[in-house]
């Protein structure tokens, strides 16, 4: 085991170190904050072998090149469909490799998805507060934000080549465009049209973007009275209503307090992949009850863990590899080889 | 203590409302649930957060439900009191030199009053901490004297410093970061309310009282030096 150092050759706007998250602490105002696509951030963290919520690199719509200029690690990506160069070679998302000394991998947007994680063997150095290295991204208290020319040290770095190769993608996540919510806490002070409108209308992600939330343009909400309530407590998927009638859905650094109203609050479970849309991208919202989004709640969490065992499971050195596919198919596969 | 109502908030949180208008009666009732909670340790609740007239229970969906919580909030309220006991006090520093308070003449002229009566009238006043929302570390604290309550002003301002105290209706509170804010600015304090300290993160809890201690401009020069918000 040894260091290694990442330089970031370029990182744009909003990439920010993030481990899981630091919950219980909104009665002081602080967001959990952690990855946009917690989901995403896990199943990087898992095909390395890592433990659940390492400190990865989240990176935006805005893209990141980085060199690793000491030392030699493995690293995984994951996360909507964004392109990887790695020393010349293409890759789609999704992926284990290895960097070696000089070795360049960028990251870009590609088909969809707004957020990607980037996850090394080993332990990134970044500051903690309140214990994580989450970033908020309003005060940059936690890891802070990643920006061109930074160096990020990575102790205990190893190569993990029995992990390289592509992940296994979820196949038990929602379709993108639409997400469950459950009605309230206060669309009694809604207009009835625009309970209904809510419900039945595609709403479209505006160019408001960023990791506190997203504004939804759609059909304007009308609120029964225009008065505000008194500021209460709201969480990451609280659609909240200005007095404009315009819906924001909060995200991982909202604000723990406001004083909108609260028309719909959107699922655990389909938050992540909601996060992944772009602007100018719909989305749907479905209403379901308390104990249906319950259910739901728990089936994910089955299929989460049972997803993330899978891809956990090293994939065994290239002789191994080539043996066992030899033995089950009696030809022999180099596919994911063959890519690389 | 009041009765409340629920609501269910997503697939993993409560909303226990005890009334729809800011009271003190409302909160102590909120505080005192806060605490009974604190204290029960339910299984499956990760947070609670309480707010002016209601508080949110965020629950771990795989060991609890929205009605099994219910019930536990239900039979905890039978127990529940409102503290009885002194509250912490905290006195925080404020200098109001016109540089640090640019809203204090508009707040003086709105009020019809002097801004040393404004000075002299907030000085005097008992500020409860209500609950923590925003941002880090902002604490929302009740007890702005009536004769000078403002209400919000029509924008926000952008870039107002840390450590700025802003009033707005009966709300009073000492910012933590510089931040957009459509609150009136009359004064600046030296105090930190995020300490960052290992022991203690921020500097008061839910229900602490502050009084506010007036100070001149070279000890706020003094004091500052080497704060997060310069």
């Amino acid at each position: 085991m040894t260091d290694a150092t990442l330089r970031i050759g370029f990182a744009g706007p909003h990439v920010s170190f993030q481990d899981a998250g630091r919950r219980g602490h909104k009665r002081f105002g602080v967001p959990a904050s952690g990855p946009m696509d917690r989901l995403s951030h896990a199943a990087a963290n898992a095909a390395l072998g890592n433990a659940v919520g390492t400190t990865c690199l989240e990176i935006s719509m805005g893209g990141l090149m980085v060199e690793c200029s000491a030392g030699a690690l493995s690293i995984a990506v994951a996360g909507g469909k964004f392109a990887l160069d790695h020393a010349g070679a293409k890759f789609s998302g999704w992926r284990v490799l290895t960097l070696q000394p000089g070795d360049r991998l960028t990251i870009r947007p590609g088909a969809w998805g707004s957020w990607a994680y980037l996850a090394v063997a080993g332990d990134i150095v970044a500051p903690r507060w309140l214990g994580h290295t989450a970033t908020h991204s309003i005060s940059g208290f936690g890891g802070g934000a990643i920006t061109t020319g930074q160096q990020i040290r990575v102790t205990n770095a190893e190569r993990r080549e029995d992990r390289e190769g592509d992940i296994a993608q979820p196949g038990f996540v929602p379709p993108r465009g639409q997400a469950r919510v459950v009605m309230g806490p206060q669309d009694q002070h809604f207009q009835p049209q625009a309970v209904q409108d809510f419900q039945t209308s595609r709403f479209q992600l505006s160019d408001a973007y960023d990791r506190m939330g997203v504004r939804l343009n759609g059909p304007r909400l009308g609120l029964k009275d225009v008065l505000s309530i008194p500021s209460e407590p709201i969480l990451r998927g609280s659609l909240q209503v200005a007095g404009d009638g315009v819906a924001t859905a909060l995200l991982a650094d909202h604000q723990t307090s406001g004083g909108y109203p609260k028309i719909a609050t959107v699922i655990a479970p389909d938050l992540d992949q909601m996060t992944q849309l772009r602007a100018r991208d719909d989305i749907r919202f479905e209403a379901i009850t308390p104990d249906q989004a319950v259910t739901i709640a728990r089936q994910y969490a089955q299929q989460r863990a049972t997803y993330l065992h899978s891809i956990a499971i090293p994939r065994g050195s290239l002789l191994q590899r080539l043996m066992r596919e030899n033995l089950v198919s009696g030809v022999i596969s180099v596919d994911d080889t063959a890519q690389g | 203590m009041t009765k409340p109502w629920f609501k269910p908030v997503a697939d993993h949180a409560l909303l226990v409302e005890f009334a729809t208008q800011i009271s003190d009666a409302a909160n102590r009732d909120v505080l005192a649930l806060d605490q009974a909670l604190a204290k029960a340790d339910v299984p499956g609740v990760i947070e609670v957060v309480p707010a002016f007239v209601n508080l949110l229970i965020d629950f771990d969906p795989l060991v609890t439900d929205h009605t099994m919580l219910e019930a536990t909030v239900g039979k905890l309220l039978k127990t529940a009191t409102q503290t009885t006991h002194d509250p912490v006090r905290h006195a925080v520093q404020i200098c109001y030199d016109a540089d640090l308070a640019p809203d204090l003449a508009a707040v003086a002229k709105a009020c019809e009053l002097s801004p040393e009566t404004v000075i002299n009238a907030h000085l005097a006043g008992d500020y409860r901490v209500c609950m923590y929302g925003f941002a880090p570390g902002y604490a929302y604290m009740a007890g702005v004297p009536d004769p000078i309550q403002v209400p919000r002003k029509a924008a926000a301002v952008r870039d107002v410093s840390a450590g700025s105290v802003i009033i707005a209706g009966p709300q009073c509170l000492i910012t933590t970061l510089t931040m957009p804010t459509g609150w009136s600015v009359i004064g600046r304090s030296p105090s930190r309310v995020l300490l960052n300290r290992p022991d203690r993160t921020f500097l008061f809890d839910v229900g602490d009282h502050v009084a506010f201690e007036r100070i001149d401009r070279a000890t706020y020069d003094r004091l500052s030096k080497g704060s997060p918000h310069d």
